[in-house]
Formats: structure tokens, sequence, C-alpha cells
């Protein structure tokens, strides 16, 4: 066993330069003065600066954060009851596999193939109401659909660590199904619930391709306005912007991973 | 309906069954106001199914329960003044001690002086007194318990259920809390209805006490009754040791491979066992002659148990507890007594237990 160990470590540090470097590098030319190549020419915030400056990146960060929120409190609730719902359904065997499948497949089904389906859905339902006209409508929607999934399996798994006779408890001590609700299971899954939310509210924030396939000409986000940039060439701006999400998306992370630890 | 017991508790033929297992089946049970109650058995016994009916955490198939002379059967747990102290005590993680004993009386709405109040009782009543801002996980064992059972008996409920309370303490503690629980019922008057699995406990605790198996309530009775009096061959080796000998009866006596033995009940069988507790048979010098119940044997083995010195004897399997002044080996001759009065003749039905 002794002689593995200089190996796992190199394979460790190996595997982080990999994961790393790419993020790392866009920080780095963030606050590079070079405006193009990729030579060092001193340290500036200028970049940073022009961020503020830029209609187009404020207005698509705006609808970035319009979506998200949106989106992420109607998942979370949708989620959370869907989570309760199946773990206090009185069927057994057969409808829990069920329903674990139906909620995992949004999960692990490809991101593309779920904003062609989706791109279906409106084409149809455009038929009906020019409610479904692709624009901030139609992404809310979108992202309610796969996040819906991420609350639900959060929530679910904090559910199942709960002591089942505390409801019982709640019940011998004379509360109402609201009052146990609100008292004693609400509290207990909040942790859950507000990681789920994290979760839901970074996956919309960092959506593409399911914001590609729905959004309209009114409602760009930040990843839209990033890959339609792109055909201009990588500007610093750009990394800048990267890195701004990056930082909101690491912070994010963390908190939700504090939250699903809390009891 | 009449027949009840006035203000205390009574189940009638209570039947209950999980898909093809039944738990329950036609449990009757009457207890008395104020008593100490016991509910004892193996597990899977039904014991704890009886006690969520009691509680209204689950409903009977079949059958009627009956609190304080009113009939509770489809009243859920939250109508019912019956208050429960859980096996796993279930307190609620996200409350402090406080707010974990209020939670029964802040859900009926009562007014925050008085909350305050008796809650500072129930803790003082508890020695829990200081804890109010702790949180469950920052408490030992034995104090959960304690705050378990303040945050039941905080309601003031009719009957207090207890579902195995004492599983989780170590030994030593345990032999503590079930004398302090026995002076807390005694102060209080309260109806107590305890689970256990434990006959020892069960018999130092309890008033009275319902032996269960299978679904069924084999014996009801004091725990002397109980324990010297077992009516079939299940309450007489659940409730610590017994030996058990096949007898046949001849008019009056009655034929063991002992010998003719005498018993102060006659049975109504022809054919059947008869029980004896290890410490009921005397072991004695010298048997008088022409006396019954008297029997010679043989010291196979000894085993010392501290306390008392066990022999098994041939003819055989007989079991003689006794005490560690006698010092008998294997090989020693010894007489032994039958007191007629100490040998039970159980009931002929072993196929219903």
């Amino acid at each position: 066993m002794e002689n593995k160990r200089p190996l796992i470590a190199l394979t460790a540090i190996f595997s982080l330069v990999l994961l790393y470097i790419p993020s790392v590098a866009v920080a780095v030319f963030s606050v590079n003065k070079a405006r193009y190549g990729l030579a060092w020419r001193g340290f500036t915030l200028d970049w940073y600066m022009k961020l503020f400056e830029n209609e187009y990146i404020l207005n698509a960060a705006l609808n970035s954060l319009i979506l998200a929120v949106i989106s992420t409190l109607v998942a979370t609730v949708l989620g959370t009851a869907l989570a309760l719902g199946i773990d206090r359904s009185p069927w057994s065997g057969s409808f829990h596999r069920f329903f674990d499948l139906v909620i995992n497949l949004p999960v692990v089904v490809p991101d593309i193939i779920m904003a062609v389906a989706l791109t279906l859905a409106f084409n149809v339902l455009r038929m009906v109401s020019s409610a479904f006209d692709l624009g901030m409508t139609t992404l809310i929607i979108g992202h309610i659909t796969f996040q819906i999934s991420f609350v639900t399996l959060v929530v679910r798994s904090r559910l199942a660590s709960l002591n089942k006779e505390t409801d019982e408890a709640a019940r011998d001590l004379f509360a109402s199904s609201f009052y146990l609700f609100r008292r004693v299971t609400l509290p207990l899954i909040m942790p859950g619930v507000l990681a789920g939310a994290m979760l839901a509210f970074t996956l919309s924030l960092d959506d593409f391709i399911i914001s590609f396939f729905t959004h309209g000409p009114d409602s760009v986000t930040l990843p839209i306005f990033i890959f339609a940039s792109l055909k201009r060439g990588l500007t610093p701006e750009i990394h800048a912007l990267s890195t701004v999400m990056l930082l909101f998306t690491v912070v994010l992370v963390v908190l939700a991973e504090r939250l699903a630890r809390r009891f | 309906m009449t027949g009840q017991i006035e203000l205390g508790l009574m189940v009638a033929q209570a039947y209950k069954s999980y898909g093809n297992l039944q738990a329950l089946k036609g449990v009757d049970l009457e207890v008395v106001k104020g008593e100490f109650y016991t509910l004892l058995g193996p597990s899977g016994c039904g014991k704890t199914t009886l006690l969520r009916i009691i509680a209204g955490l689950e409903l009977p198939d079949s059958g009627r329960v009956f609190l304080g002379g009113r009939e509770v059967t489809h009243l859920t747990a939250a109508k019912r003044q019956v208050n429960t102290v859980f096996q796993s005590y279930a307190l609620f993680p996200h409350l402090n001690i406080f707010e974990n004993v209020a939670f029964g009386l802040k859900a009926r709405n009562f007014d925050p002086t008085q909350v305050g109040r008796k809650v500072g009782e129930s803790l003082e009543m508890l020695s829990l007194s200081g804890l109010e801002k702790r949180y469950p996980h920052q408490l030992s064992g034995g104090q959960k318990q304690r705050v378990a059972l303040a945050r039941a008996l905080v309601n003031e409920p009719e009957i207090l259920l207890l579902d195995e309370p004492m599983s989780a303490l170590d030994a030593h503690l345990r032999a503590q809390v079930q004398e302090d629980l026995r002076r807390l019922q005694r102060s209080l008057g309260t109806t107590f209805i305890l689970v256990t699995h434990d006959q020892d406990e069960a018999m130092m605790i309890s008033d009275r006490l319902a032996v269960m198996n299978n679904g069924v309530v084999v014996q009801t009775g004091t725990p002397r009754q109980v324990y010297s009096k077992p009516t079939n061959q299940f309450v007489a080796e659940f409730l610590g040791a017994a030996n058990i000998l096949p007898a046949r009866r001849q008019g009056n006596q009655l034929f063991t491979n002992l010998g003719p033995l005498h018993v102060s009940e006659t049975p109504y069988w022809e054919e059947g066992h008869l029980a004896i507790r290890p410490e009921h048979i005397v072991l004695e010098g010298e048997i008088p002659q022409g006396s019954v119940n008297c029997v010679r044997a043989q010291v196979r083995e000894a085993i010392y148990r501290g306390q008392s010195l066990d022999l098994w004897l041939d003819p055989g399997p007989l079991r003689v507890r006794t005490n560690t002044r006698d010092r008998l080996g294997p090989g020693d001759q010894v007489s032994l007594f039958f007191p007629p009065d100490d040998l039970v003749a159980l009931d002929n039905q072993p196929s219903r237990y």
C-alpha cells in the first residue's frame, strides 16, 4: 500500500489542475490589460468597469436574475409539494418506483432533448394562446420543468432522514395537520428546501441549452449573450463576465452545501 | 353500553391486521383509573399495536376503545386526553427544551403566561430546570427521556402511554429510572400504561399487567398473581424460569416422572402440565417419613449466580434455585419438597398461544 500513495497524490493533483485550469485562466485574463493575445500586460479592473457600462450585458443580467428568481420560487414550491406528496402517499412499492423514475428522468435526459421537447410543446401551445410565444414566459416554464426534479430529489432525501415518530408525537400533542406542517414538518425540511432552491437557482443561472431553445428576442440571458458575443471573438469583457458568474455560482453552491448539512 | 370501567380505559375485542399479519386477534383490556398497568410480551406480540390504538395513532379493524366511560374509537390522537412517551422519545430536534415541552399547550392555544407556568412546573418536577434553552442533541439519554415525560405530562393526560421508554438507557440508569417512574406515577395518580418486553421491569413497576403473545392477552393480574400462578406454559416460561412437568391425573392424584404429587387446585384435565418456579422447590436435609411431595434427586450441575445457586437435578431436567450458603456440587444427593400451593396446573390449550 505504501508505494501507491505518491501515485494517488499525483492523480489527485492532476485532476484538480485539469478541473480548475480553465476557470483560473478565464479569471487571470479578465484582469489582463492586453485586449488581444495571450501575453500578460499588467493588472487592471477596467474590463469589470466596462461590464457595468454595457447596456446589453446589464439587460441580459437582469433577465437572468428575473428568470432565476421566478422559476426557482415556483419550482421550489412545486418540488417540495411533490416530495411531500410522494413521502406521505398511502400507496407503496410500484407507485414509489414509478415516481422515482419520473423524477429522475429530467435529471438524466440530455438537456438538448428536453429543449427540443419544450420547443415542440410550445409550438403546439402557441396554437392555443399567444402567451406561449417565445419569451420570458416560455423561458420560465422551461426552467421550472427541469428544476422541479432537482428540488424534489433534495427535499426527498431530507424527508427520508427524518424520524417518523416526530410527526406522531406532534399529533399526539394535539397538533392539527396545519399546525404540524407549520411547526414541525416545514422547519425540519427547511434546510433541504433551501438547498434545493439554491441548486435550482444556480442551474437556472448557468443554463444555456434550454434557454437557447425557449428564449425570445427580448429575453436574452447572460449565457446566451456570452454565446452570441463569442461569434465576434473572445474579449476580456467576456472573461470578466464569466468570472463574475463563476464566483456567484461558487458562493451559492457553498451556501447550499452548508444548509444541507444543518442538524 | 354498560360494563366499561368508570373513568378508566377499556378495550373491547380489538382486531388489527397488517396485510397477512394479524397483529391483534381480539384483545380485551380493562385498566382502572390511577393504576400503573404494563403490557408485557415478546417482540411482535402486538403490545405496541395495542398501545398505538389506545393513543389514537392507529385505527383498529374492529373493536372499541373507551376512555373515562366515553367511546373514543374513532377519535384521532389529537382529540384524546392521552399522551405518549415514544420509544425514540421523538423530541423535536429544531425546538429547544422549553418549546418541546410547551408544544402540546401551544397547539391548543393556551395563553403564554399559563404555558410558561405549566412548562416551568413540569420541568421542575422532572429535575430539568435550567435546561430550557438547550436543544435535544445537547442532552444525555436520561435527560431526553425526562424531557419526553415532561412534554407528555404537562398536558395532564388521563392516561400516559410509555412505549418501551427504558430500552435506550444503559442497565444501571434503567434501574434508577424505573424506580423514579414508579414514584412519579404514585405521586401524580395518573394512569400509566407501559409497554415492555422486560419481565423484571414489568414485575417491579406495575400494579397490574397483561401478558401478551401472538396478538392475544394471555393472562392479566398483579405481578404476584401472574408470576406465582401462571395459567399456561407461555406465561410460566416468559416470566422467569419454570420447571414444566408432564402429568397425568387419576382422581385427585397427579402422577409425574418424579412420582405422585399433590396440588392444591386439582386440574380439570386428564393429561397436562404442572409448573413450579425453581426457587419455590424446597431443599430439605431429610425427608420426613411418609411425607407427600418429597423426592430424592442427584445434582448434575451447579451454577453459581452470585445472589443464588442454580442446581440442575436428575431425574429431570429439574431446576432448583437455592441460596449460596448451600455448598452443593455435582453428584450430591438432595431431598426436595414441592409445596402443593406452589405447584400450578397449567391450562391445557398450548395451541392457542
